[in-house]
């Protein structure tokens, strides 16, 4: 029986949700052009604010009073129609991500965490697959021969990656029994699945920089090519949202892998059984994961400073040649060793 | 306001291949306005999904006249122009304008200024070379090389501020020497650079030119036969880069080459991983060169003595007559040069950069036409893009290294 106070909980859980990732997409495009300035030998945006923190509030304002250009050729429906079908998903897939055990207020205990289903994995893989809608749409829809091949490779690319990206999903499912996210991240009190699955660890973290269009998978954008691939014809808020969808996914993958491979929002210190906790910063909780998510984002953008981008014929070969192979052989040996060990 | 006329494939009929006119291949308009172009240069591509099938280059759309408007003005006047051609080569240009003129009229350059017309034109090649670097990297994703190359560019360009009071138009090579002295803290500038360059060519290198992505965009891209280049009249790294070692510092030397102890690097590949070492070597070479010219910097004057071709200094003119008369004269009226024809040529950032200068008898050129490097290579941009994927066309363009300003005078 659902109760009128168990909606409101959801409610605000999923409001909370969806501010602290768009505000973290804002802050996520700070943090990179500021990471990306110092490997750089640059400052970086440091004019609007101290520290030049209100940066993104000064690009939003600029983004929402820019003009809306529509083309003339284009299929005015599907253009108005892609970038909320890309956003949408980015926003609603780590709904099912734990972001701690529970915390009591007011004398009354409240789960951290808007729900526990146990498909997480499945919704996860189903979500994602979705955004690919918006690009390819918003390629074929912009009446631009750039936009459409930007639409064309993301397509490729995103059905190509998804294989590898999932396969490297079954070993932490295998080795917790469960596709719950709460379970996975509880079966990681002892050790974390980086060490247990440092192969799956690094197909996921290849195929999710392929998934989410970050360098050097970044085709479908390709400025250097395709001048901006799919999102070449928006402009203004319509732009903003294919932005915004890219930074959130960047958000929500790393979300996810720290969830699968990193322990979640576990403190390092419980692997280390027997030694008291010493007050909040220590246990287990959402700051964990703030900064599990905080480093694998800074990983993301060392990458995009440092590597030329590859080839989109070398990026298909990658996917099935190597990344797909790979993840076949790495669900297997962790089954066989699963049964063996007599599980 | 005109319409725009909207380009259609008939026009084009006789350029590309009967599939595109089947509807089988997708022709693509790239550029004027395009990132990649480095410039506006237009390419019309035929694509086959991802691989070009034809590619068209299309120049004319940053055409200056400068050629012609070289005609109206006096000898000085017309250098300025100069500048202006290959705007990442400003010292070069002045450099062969400069020979031309001195070659036509009988100037002699006093040794002072040729050693630092050679310093300052290998440091101009370092720093195009920089900016070759950076920008060819950019263009395959690499975006990080780019800011390292300009950090390093804008030394250079200081020290042409130093000399000339500008960063990049300095019309400081003047006929019959430079425009004056380099100032005293110009040694010291240079130095610095030197010093510094080997370990920061070193540090692009070790982002580059073993890693596995950098190589896999480059190697066995956009390769061209030796023979092919000769054809098509090809030179600079592009030549060199498919082991013919054409390099006018050595084959013609001018400006005091002969003296400097340097090598002329090649490959033997022919691609774009090819013309990328041949580049960063050339700018060790540079720094050699610069080296040993700094170290035998001679002391003397640095402009010729001949007042009939190079004005006087301003410290004679309250008390000289003559020295007034001849700068009245020289700004007023220009020198005349006879009615002969010459060429003159130097080694460009790019390549072979000719200037073929021909006097009426007058104060002004009867004919300039300049022999460009950037022309020539563009010309093999058919040759080099044929069944290459789109993402490496991007990669060609830049390692041929065009500026546009430079293909179209």
């Amino acid at each position: 029986m659902v109760t009128a106070a168990q909606i409101w909980e959801w409610v605000i859980k999923s409001l909370i949700i969806i501010l602290v990732l768009t505000g973290g997409f804002a802050y996520v495009t700070l943090y990179e052009r500021k990471v990306l300035a110092r490997i750089q030998a640059r400052v970086g945006p440091n004019r609007a604010g101290p520290f030049g923190l209100l940066q993104p509030v000064a690009d939003g304002i600029k983004l929402i009073f820019k003009e809306e250009l529509t083309p003339a050729g284009a299929d005015k429906l599907l253009f108005t129609l892609a970038p909320v079908i890309t956003v949408i998903p980015a926003l609603v897939v780590t709904a099912v991500i734990p972001w701690g055990e529970s915390v009591t207020l007011f004398g009354k205990t409240y789960t951290l965490y808007l729900t526990d289903v146990n498909v997480a994995i499945l919704y996860i893989m189903a979500v994602t697959s979705i955004s690919v809608y918006g690009i390819a749409l918003a390629g074929w829809s912009s009446n631009n021969k750039y936009a459409t091949l930007g639409g064309l490779r993301a397509t490729a690319q995103m059905i190509s990656y998804e294989l590898a990206l999932g396969l490297s999903f079954v070993g932490p499912i295998l080795l917790t029994g469960s596709m719950s996210m709460l379970e996975i991240v509880r079966a990681q009190q002892k050790l974390w699945f980086i060490f247990l699955q440092p192969a799956g660890f690094v197909l996921f973290l290849a195929a999710s920089l392929a998934e989410v269009n970050r360098a050097p998978f970044d085709m479908p954008e390709a400025e250097q090519e395709l001048t901006a691939g799919y999102h070449a014809e928006y402009s203004g808020m319509k732009f903003a949202l294919f932005f915004m969808a890219e930074y959130i996914k960047m958000i929500a993958v790393s979300m996810i892998g720290a969830t699968l491979f990193l322990g979640g929002y576990l403190s390092p210190l419980t692997m280390l059984s027997g030694l008291p906790v010493i007050g909040w910063l220590f246990a287990s909780g959402p700051h964990w994961l703030f900064l599990k998510v905080a480093l694998w984002l800074f990983f993301m953008i060392w990458v995009r400073a440092t590597l030329p981008r590859i080839r989109y014929d070398r990026l298909m070969q990658l996917g099935w040649k190597i990344m797909f192979p790979l993840g076949l052989v790495n669900v297997i040996v962790t089954a066989a060793v699963i049964v063996l060990a007599g599980g | 306001m005109t319409e725009l006329r909207p380009v259609t494939v008939d026009e084009l009929r006789h350029l590309v291949s009967e599939r595109a006119l089947a509807g089988e291949t997708m022709l693509l308009n790239m550029g004027p306005q395009h990132p990649s172009t480095h410039g506006v240069l237009r390419l019309l591509l035929e694509l086959d999904g991802e691989i070009v099938v034809n590619c068209i280059p299309d120049i004319g759309f940053l055409h200056t006249g400068i050629e012609k408007n070289m005609e109206a003005k006096t000898y000085q006047q017309a250098e300025v122009m100069t500048d202006r051609i290959d705007y990442m080569n400003n010292m070069g240009n002045n450099l062969t304008y400069c020979l031309a003129v001195e070659k036509l009229v009988g100037l002699d350059v006093p040794p002072r200024a040729q050693a630092l017309r050679v310093i300052l034109a290998e440091l101009q090649r370092i720093s195009s070379h920089l900016l070759w670097l950076g920008t060819s990297s950019l263009d395959l994703a690499a975006m990080s090389v780019f800011l390292y190359c300009m950090r390093e560019r804008e030394l250079i360009l200081d020290v042409f501020e130093m000399v000339s009071g500008q960063r990049m138009m300095t019309t400081y090579i003047r006929p019959g020497g430079v425009w004056r002295d380099v100032p005293a803290e110009f040694e010291a500038a240079v130095r610095h650079i030197v010093e510094i360059m080997p370990a920061r060519i070193d540090e692009y290198e070790s982002m580059l030119t073993t890693n596995m992505l950098f190589l896999e965009r480059t190697q066995g891209i956009g390769v061209i036969s030796a023979e092919d280049c000769k054809r098509w009249g090809l030179s600079g790294p592009v030549i060199r880069a498919t082991g013919i070692p054409y390099d006018l510092r050595k084959v013609r030397p001018y400006s005091g080459y002969e003296q400097y102890d340097f090598e002329i690097p090649t490959a033997s590949s022919g691609d774009v991983y090819g013309r990328y070492l041949v580049r960063v070597e050339e700018m060790r070479q540079s720094v050699r060169i610069i080296r040993q010219a700094l170290d035998r910097l001679p002391y003397g004057p640095v402009r010729s003595n001949n007042r009939k071709f190079v004005p006087p200094p301003r410290s004679e003119l309250g008390v000289s007559m003559e020295a007034l008369i001849h700068h009245f004269k020289l700004w007023t009226e220009g020198f005349p040069a006879p009615k002969e024809y010459v060429y003159a040529a130097t080694e460009g950032p790019r390549g072979e950069l000719g200037v073929y200068l021909e006097g009426d008898g007058g104060p002004k050129p009867y004919r300039v036409h300049y022999n460009t490097p950037s022309f020539a290579n563009l010309q093999a941009m058919p040759i080099l893009t044929r069944n290459h994927f789109i993402a490496d066309l991007v990669g060609i363009i830049g390692s041929v290294d065009i500026v546009l300003g430079d293909a179209d005078r």
